[in-house]
């Protein structure tokens, strides 16, 4: 009866009913009323397609369309990289599981930099705010959800990474919450300064001011990632034996669900949202 | 079947590590005093903890039905302002709905499920704790308003565009009733939501061996079904409320007619969940008469399979149908129509239900017991209101009745009668084996009929004033329409079923103290949940019970010897394992949902530096409560049992 004993069979829990593990059916059950949610969403976006009011922007005149697809694209690839982590820690291979992880976390980055940007860009340059029409309503608050969401993951993946190094001595466990409430916060402030930094460079591109006027104006933001990835990288080097393994298998499958439907929905939103109106 | 490998716990031990484990995940073990509610993970008590809220807020909730009564029993009366009769019929029904009846029908949910598919705990203990904090921290933004300048909230429970938008809320600057509303419907949303997951993910996953789907008794059939209709319908509600959030927090223009924005979407949106919402209060309901009925007509449940399918039906069915709140609306022939038809067509499972109910009791040897008495009255009085809802059904007579006290009269009829009957039996019913008492028969009876007549006296002249012309949520009307009598009349019924809730709670205090001590199974019943004592152990069933049947207890009563042997059997394989498995308690899901309520209430009065800070301490609990691990430690129910674990007869100890 004792699931230590053994290898783990990743895919059939004996101690439930129905043999699905509890973990992987309440994250069926979430994406289930997810699902509602971005379809009442989506349904408000397409009503009021339907019934613009006089003077509505056209959304043509206002996206930029290479930008979005490249995004969706470095989104969907996100999931595969998902995929591959959970698949290696099934396997036990945590050195690749985290490779895998802080490439989903990535990838998500990508994505929400671009989202960040493509908002910003809407905003100033476009002059599409969330109050001047109901397009700007129903698209920032849509596309707005969307990103919390893969936000969201981007926190919940970063977490599972720090997890992943929680030593397997108790006595070194003690001190460890603490460590990991730092690490947290390292994460933070790097992902911080590199996204801002990023974005301050293509400014900084864009008005043609080149590296040096980049780091004139962003020093603080670029300083802060470089010492921040170094601090990561540095954490990352810890060889003591952890308490991580094949057992939290189902902890990063139920977390790959996750991502994995907020991939989906991309999809729709894409399609939805920016595609449709090139049809 | 291997019955061993079904410990129904997750088989994970924190055991290796307990020793060295850090101050600040040291579990509480405090089984009584205030530590051992706040930081409770078993499903019993959470179930009392939404049990007594519930019906707290039941009693709020008439307290302002009879001071609505007492300003409608004259015309021109003057007792309330319009405005304070506007908070009162929207906080009437705001607290009926979410307050009471959803979270009563929840601490069945709680407390009854689990012992009746023969689990130890829910799916998620420190989840199912959570959900409940997060309860009252809705509930306690909901009713803030009335302690504050701003009032209570105002726009009725429907808060329909443009009623909601921020130019009707310019009694001053800063009038924040409505976000209060809005804050408080969506954390009520978050926990319904959360609750109802757990609920699944038990019923499907943690059933005693044996246990199939087509064993498991109604009631949790019906909790499974709502479950599903509340993860499915609360979503739209939700994200129509974050809408109007966005609009009157940060300037969007969802339901802003002068940007462009659709009254009607908000209305589709709201009914979307608000129809679902509708069986939401009514299967648990159904449920509890489904277990009441045979125990006491001495007779299996007449076609157990048609009862659970119609069920379901009902609630698929019931995600079709929204738009007949609509009818008026100006729809179209063809949406009208088919709206139309869809809720006509709910009236044939639903009948298929009364008829099933029926067959129990032909031919039965009735015992017309309190919880019977409840359970008859649910049955004869929801029909009456299923009846005026097949008139609504009808476009064309429903555009007659549309905001007139007919409807009143209607939903208070499956609201009163159908769900606050169903609920009233089951408390009666599963009293003794919550608290080991049960209630007298005279009094109880006693109660009934006063609830009974005072119920019908108060709304039965409703029909009337509905088809009279009596439009809703008026304050006042003039004395020559020819409304006086039966206003009056209803006003007096009001009266009369307030007493006769007194006399039931009174009862039921009383009983809880001083009550007759009654051993286990009393109503000699056919479900798991009587195969314990009452009040139940920590950890339910100091044996898992093999399921052999659909009445599972009737047969382990029929067949003792079969049984005792097996149960030895899986004693002495549970020893093996260690024991019985439980959860440990923890601080951690009510700390989050103290950061919830901090920050919600915060952002709800836009201070935004607030709500992050309450954010904050909800993050810090989620991550503690992440780190601390399900934890757990083991009881060994059968070594130091006092009784033995074959099953004798009932009412002997």
């Amino acid at each position: 009866m004792s699931s230590h004993a053994g290898p783990i069979d990743h895919h059939h829990d004996h101690t439930t009913s129905t043999g699905i593990p509890n973990k992987k059916l309440f994250m069926w059950a979430f994406l289930a009323s997810d699902c509602m949610f971005f379809g009442t969403l989506i349904s408000t976006h397409l009503i009021y397609r339907l019934h613009p009011p006089p003077g509505s922007p056209s959304p043509k005149s206002i996206f930029s369309i290479e930008l979005t697809s490249f995004s969706t694209f470095i989104l969907l690839m996100s999931s595969l990289l998902m995929a591959l982590a959970v698949n290696a820690l099934q396997k036990g291979k945590v050195r690749s599981t985290r490779q895998n992880l802080l490439g989903t976390v990535f990838f998500g980055m990508i994505f929400l930099s671009c989202q960040v940007y493509e908002f910003s860009h809407f905003v100033h340059e476009k002059g599409l705010t969330l109050s001047n029409s109901l397009f700007g309503s129903t698209f920032y608050v849509l596309t707005g959800t969307h990103g919390c969401h893969v936000a969201i993951g981007v926190l919940w993946l970063v977490l599972m990474y720090i997890r992943s190094f929680k030593p397997a001595d108790a006595d070194e466990g003690r001190a460890w919450l603490l460590k990991s409430f730092f690490h947290l916060i390292l994460f933070a402030v790097t992902i911080v300064a590199s996204v801002a930094s990023v974005l301050g460079f293509v400014h900084a591109l864009h008005e043609g001011e080149g590296f040096g006027g980049f780091l004139h104006l962003h020093a603080l933001a670029f300083g802060g990632m470089i010492a921040g990835l170094v601090l990561l990288f540095l954490i990352s080097r810890q060889k003591t034996p952890v308490d991580f393994g094949e057992a939290n298998a189902i902890d990063v499958e139920s977390m790959g669900l996750y991502w994995h439907f907020v991939d989906i929905v991309w999809i729709v939103i894409f399609t939805a949202v920016y595609l449709l109106e090139y049809l | 079947m291997d019955a061993a490998a079904q410990s129904h716990f997750t088989s994970k031990e924190a055991g290796h590590a307990v020793t060295k484990r850090s101050w600040i995940f040291t579990r509480p073990t405090a089984k009584t005093g205030l530590i051992s509610w706040l930081t409770t993970v078993d499903h019993k008590r959470v179930g009392i903890l939404y049990g007594i809220s519930a019906l707290l807020f039941f009693l709020v909730g008439g307290i302002e039905a009879l001071l609505i009564r007492v300003q409608l029993a004259v015309p021109n009366n003057t007792f309330l302002a319009h405005q304070t009769y506007n908070e009162m019929f929207t906080m009437h029904a705001t607290t009926m709905i979410f307050l009471a009846v959803m979270p009563l029908s929840a601490a069945f949910f709680n407390y009854i499920m689990p012992l009746q598919i023969g689990a130890r705990d829910v799916a998620f203990p420190r989840l199912n704790g959570f959900a409940f904090w997060v309860f009252l921290a809705g509930a306690i933004i909901l009713n803030v308003g009335w302690f504050v300048k701003s009032g209570a909230p105002d726009s009725g429970w429907f808060g329909y565009a443009p009623l909601t938008s921020k130019a009707f809320s310019n009694q001053f600057a800063g009038d924040v009733s409505t976000d209060l509303w809005i804050m408080g419907l969506q954390i009520l949303g978050v926990s319904s939501v959360i609750g109802s997951m757990n609920f699944i993910i038990t019923i499907i996953n943690m059933r005693a061996p044996g246990m199939t789907m087509m064993r498991v008794p109604v009631f949790t059939w019906m909790t499974l079904v709502t479950a599903f209709l509340i993860i499915l319908s609360f979503p739209a509600i939700t994200i129509a409320l974050v809408e109007l959030m966005m609009d009157r927090s940060f300037g969007t223009n969802f339901f802003e007619v002068s940007a462009g924005g659709l009254p009607i979407l908000w209305q589709h949106l709201f009914w979307v969940f608000g129809h679902p919402e509708v069986y939401i209060l009514i299967l648990p309901a159904m449920g509890i008469v489904s277990e009441i009925l045979p125990t006491f007509s001495r007779k299996p449940l007449f076609g157990y399979p048609i009862v659970v399918f119609s069920g379901a039906a009902i609630g698929f069915l019931g995600f079709g149908v929204w738009s007949h709140h609509m009818f008026t609306t100006g729809m179209g022939t063809v949406a009208t129509a088919a709206f139309s038809l869809a809720t006509m067509a709910i009236a044939v499972p639903t009948g298929v239900k009364i008829f099933n109910w029926i067959g129990t009791m032909w031919n039965g040897h009735l015992q017309m017991r309190t919880p019977m008495m409840f359970a008859l009255g649910f049955v004869w009085m929801f029909m009456m209101g299923g009846f005026s809802g097949i008139m609504h059904a009808a476009a064309p007579a429903d555009a007659q009745q549309q905001d007139s006290y007919f409807v009143v009269a209607h939903f208070h009829y499956v609201l009163i009668g159908g769900s606050v009957f169903g609920l009233l039996a089951g408390i009666h019913y599963w009293f003794p084996l919550m608290f080991g008492r049960r209630i007298g028969e005279a009094w109880g009876k006693l109660s009934f009929w006063v609830i009974f007549t005072g119920f019908n006296v108060t709304f039965f002249p409703m029909h009337f004033l509905g088809l009279n012309g009596m439009p809703r949520r008026t304050a006042v009307y003039d004395g020559n329409m020819g409304w006086n009598d039966a206003n009056l009349i209803a006003t007096i019924g009001a009266f009369t079923l307030a007493i006769g809730i007194g006399i039931y709670f009174c009862v039921m205090v009383y009983t809880y103290f001083k009550g007759e001590k009654v051993a286990r199974d009393p109503w000699d019943a056919r479900t798991l949940e009587w195969s314990i004592p009452g009040p139940p152990p920590e950890y339910n069933f100091a044996v898992t019970p093999t399921v052999h049947a659909r009445d599972a207890f009737w047969y382990e009563k029929t067949n003792p010897d079969e049984i005792a042997k097996e149960k030895s059997l899986h004693a002495k394989e549970d020893e093996a394992h260690g024991g019985v498995h439980m959860p440990s308690q923890s601080w951690f899901p009510f700390m989050a949902a103290v950061g919830f309520l901090t920050g919600s209430l915060f952002f709800a009065n836009h201070h935004f530096v607030g709500a992050i800070a309450g954010g904050a301490v909800m993050f810090l609990g989620i991550y503690l409560w992440a780190h601390e691990g399900p934890g757990g430690y083991h009881v060994h129910p059968t070594a130091d049992a006092e009784e033995p674990t074959g099953y004798g007869h009932s009412g002997k100890h």
